[in-house]
């Protein structure tokens, strides 16, 4: 029984039964009210909400001792980002990182570098500069023109052999999250998804990885112990945007690249803009959303305009998009995208759990809906029980006329 | 030609509940189902070797024994076979332990043309998966695909959905598509699908069946760990405006004016 990685002592256990409640699995029982908890090794994935949820320490979990390896983690040093850019504009998203970035290096004391790649991109670094970094990674290559699955994660993985990184963050965009997965992989890194909060643990100077799992209903906090650099990937929206500061100083570093890291099997043939201004929901500060309260695809005008008013942009739920009233790019929710805009107005959305789970990290959430009992209400800050194709004309003449001033 | 399709059981969570003096999630009873994702990706498997004629659609899955459920489901659309990667030494892999064990399998197979992911698993949300394994395997990938636009058996030209827009891809074969919603809609098992997926026999793969390195496996091989799990505080009580809808509508754009005007910047 030693072998198991996870063990109750049954000297310490109370029979509390805490751990049975906690295990988000449903891996440990008790056969009766007052016995000793049991863990199903087969249904357990050593997740450690039980060892949390015990008062009395009476849960352990033991990895097996880590393999030796060459890796002395104190050769890993400064704090990457990689500065996404789309046809040589960096995005939104690597400011954010830029602004999370400088805290976290500020707090190691370490520096700060932004990893750009791209092609005709060397005019790019003077912003990356500005907005808090000390040194821009350049990997500048007609290959890396737009972005490449196998050539970014290649020039990524050689980048990182060469300089080991401590950390090394990335947007959780499209590209964020295939390219990183495939280098967190070649470089033997953990990978954390979808960040929404990150700190430094003051006395082990780990990186701590918050992030939500089961469709928001709860949160982790993950780290890589015995592996460098530490990689997480971070949400949109969530991390504050560094401020430009004029007259920063920065260095610049061109890298040469062999040949062989730009090859690509697969290959970008066109690209088709969306053409759709509001559809980017990602991105977006504010987003007006409908579901079946919705009726027809022309009712979605009406979002439109409130979205075209406020600057934001327009969402869906899966019953509005399975109508086929709206596209699916702009789906909200389990099954389409992860949004946390300051402000998401829900227009006839009930507001099922699987769109919830899209949503609710949301800064402010408005919800109008005629039916009172709706669950979306229990999530809203403001709840508005009406008609919407009374209420959102309203609300789009009120803040036009503001908004014009 | 041989078309794997990884898949994962994870639980419906519309039926996940926080408990709300212990702030846990109360699973009594909940239901495990396909990742939602992962239908998508067994009914283009199958769309594929009925578009090209002939070959072997495998469903691939990791989890312990109840797992092989999900494989019966993708049998029961139509998939040709069902392996599941079972042992006790795969618990608690992360992301990168996870798509190493996969590809372990993957090797095993050796003659896997297409090997097709959902974008994300609805319990963990990484995405890591998919792309891990191309990582592993060294193989070309198109995620987040949302269209097949022409496919033979050499190559395979996709559109894959992009924040800004559709980017069209194509690749040669082998290679790893994670996909999306819009890609398809999933049939419904037949009921000689229902009848085949009863019968078929199920191959159960431990770690030593797939030539794993033990260093690399569950908690051991994972370079991430868990620290902490905790309850999101709760979302503070809503206000609900009332009156009339030009009273209300003025009650709200006093609310939210000021975010709206520091969200134009």
């Amino acid at each position: 029984m030693t072998d198991e990685p996870i063990q109750i002592i049954n000297d310490k256990c109370v029979r509390c039964g805490a751990c049975v409640k906690a295990c988000p699995f449903g891996a440990i029982a008790q056969a009766e009210k007052k016995s000793f908890p049991v863990i199903d090794l087969h249904k357990c994935t050593l997740c450690g909400a039980c060892k949390e949820a015990c008062k009395f320490d009476a849960i352990t979990i033991q990895a097996k001792p880590a393999p030796s390896t060459t890796v002395t983690l104190d050769d890993y040093k400064g704090v990457w980002i990689f500065a996404e850019q789309h046809d040589g504009v960096p995005q939104s998203i690597t400011f954010e990182l830029l602004g999370e970035g400088r805290k976290l290096a500020d707090q190691l004391g370490m520096k700060l570098s932004a990893v750009l790649l791209g092609s005709g991109i060397q005019g790019r670094t003077d912003e990356l500069i500005a907005r808090g970094a000390d040194l821009v990674i350049v990997a500048d290559q007609p290959e890396l023109a737009s972005f490449q699955d196998e050539a970014y994660a290649a020039v990524l993985s050689e980048l990182i052999r060469r300089h080991k990184p401590a950390i090394f963050l990335c947007g959780a965009t499209t590209i964020g999250r295939s390219v990183l997965s495939r280098v967190a992989v070649t470089v033997r890194a953990g990978l954390t998804a979808d960040c929404t909060a990150l700190a430094i643990d003051p006395t082990t100077h780990e990186l701590l990885q918050t992030r939500p799992a089961f469709g928001g209903n709860i949160m982790a906090t993950i780290i890589t112990p015995n592996a460098r650099p530490q990689m997480a990937t971070v949400r949109h929206k969530v991390m504050k945007e560094a401020e430009i500061i004029p007259g920063r100083k920065g260095q610049v570093l061109v890298e040469t690249l062999s040949q062989a890291l730009l090859q690509c099997r697969a290959r970008r043939i066109r690209f088709e803009p969306e053409k759709e201004k509001s559809a980017n929901i990602a991105e977006a500060n504010i987003i007006v959303s409908g579901g079946r309260g919705m009726q027809k695809p022309e009712n979605f005008d009406l979002l439109r305009d409130l979205a075209g008013v406020l600057g934001g942009a327009v969402g869906a739920s899966r019953a509005a998009v399975d109508s086929n009233w709206i596209a699916y790019s702009h789906q909200v929710g389990q099954t389409g995208k992860t949004v946390c805009p300051k402000i998401y107005i829900a227009c006839g959305i009930s507001g099922q759990i699987q769109h919830l789970a899209g949503m609710s990290s949301s800064d402010i959430i408005v919800a109008i809906n005629k039916d009172p009992d709706a669950p979306i209400f229990k999530m809203a800050t403001y709840g508005i029980v009406g008609d919407l194709f009374e209420v959102v004309p309203r609300l789009t003449e009120a803040f036009r006329k503001l908004l014009a001033k | 030609m041989r078309f794997v399709v990884c898949i994962k059981q994870v639980p419906e969570t519309t039926d996940v509940k926080i408990n709300p003096e212990t702030h846990t999630l109360m699973r009594e009873g909940v239901v495990s189902i396909v990742n939602p994702f992962d239908m998508y990706a067994i009914e283009e498997a199958i769309r594929m070797k009925a578009r090209l004629g002939s070959g072997t659609v495998t469903a691939l899955s990791m989890g312990p024994p109840q797992a092989e459920a999900v494989l019966r489901e993708a049998i029961a659309m139509g998939a040709d076979e069902g392996i599941l990667l079972s042992d006790r030494a795969f618990a608690g892999s992360d992301t990168w332990a996870t798509s190493y064990t996969l590809s372990m399998a993957l090797r095993k197979m050796g003659d896997y043309q297409v090997i097709i992911c959902g974008k994300q698993a609805s319990d963990g949300d990484t995405a890591q998966v998919g792309p891990g394994i191309a990582a592993h395997l060294d193989l070309p990938q198109i995620t987040y695909v949302r269209r097949v636009e022409a496919q033979d058996d050499k190559h395979i030209v996709a559109e894959r959905l992009l924040e800004d827009g559709v980017e069209v891809v194509d690749s040669p074969l082998p290679c790893v598509l994670t996909v999306v919603k819009e890609l398809n809609e999933p049939r419904l098992p037949s009921l000689k699908g229902k009848m085949n997926a009863k019968k078929a026999q199920i191959t159960v793969w431990k770690a030593a069946d797939i030539g794993c390195d033990p260093q690399c496996l569950g908690l051991t091989g994972s370079p991430t760990k868990v620290l902490r799990i905790f309850t999101p505080p709760a979302r503070k009580g809503g206000q609900m405006l009332t009156g009339e809808t030009h009273q209300v509508v003025s009650q709200l754009v006093e609310k939210i004016k000021d975010t709206v005007l520091s969200a134009q910047a």
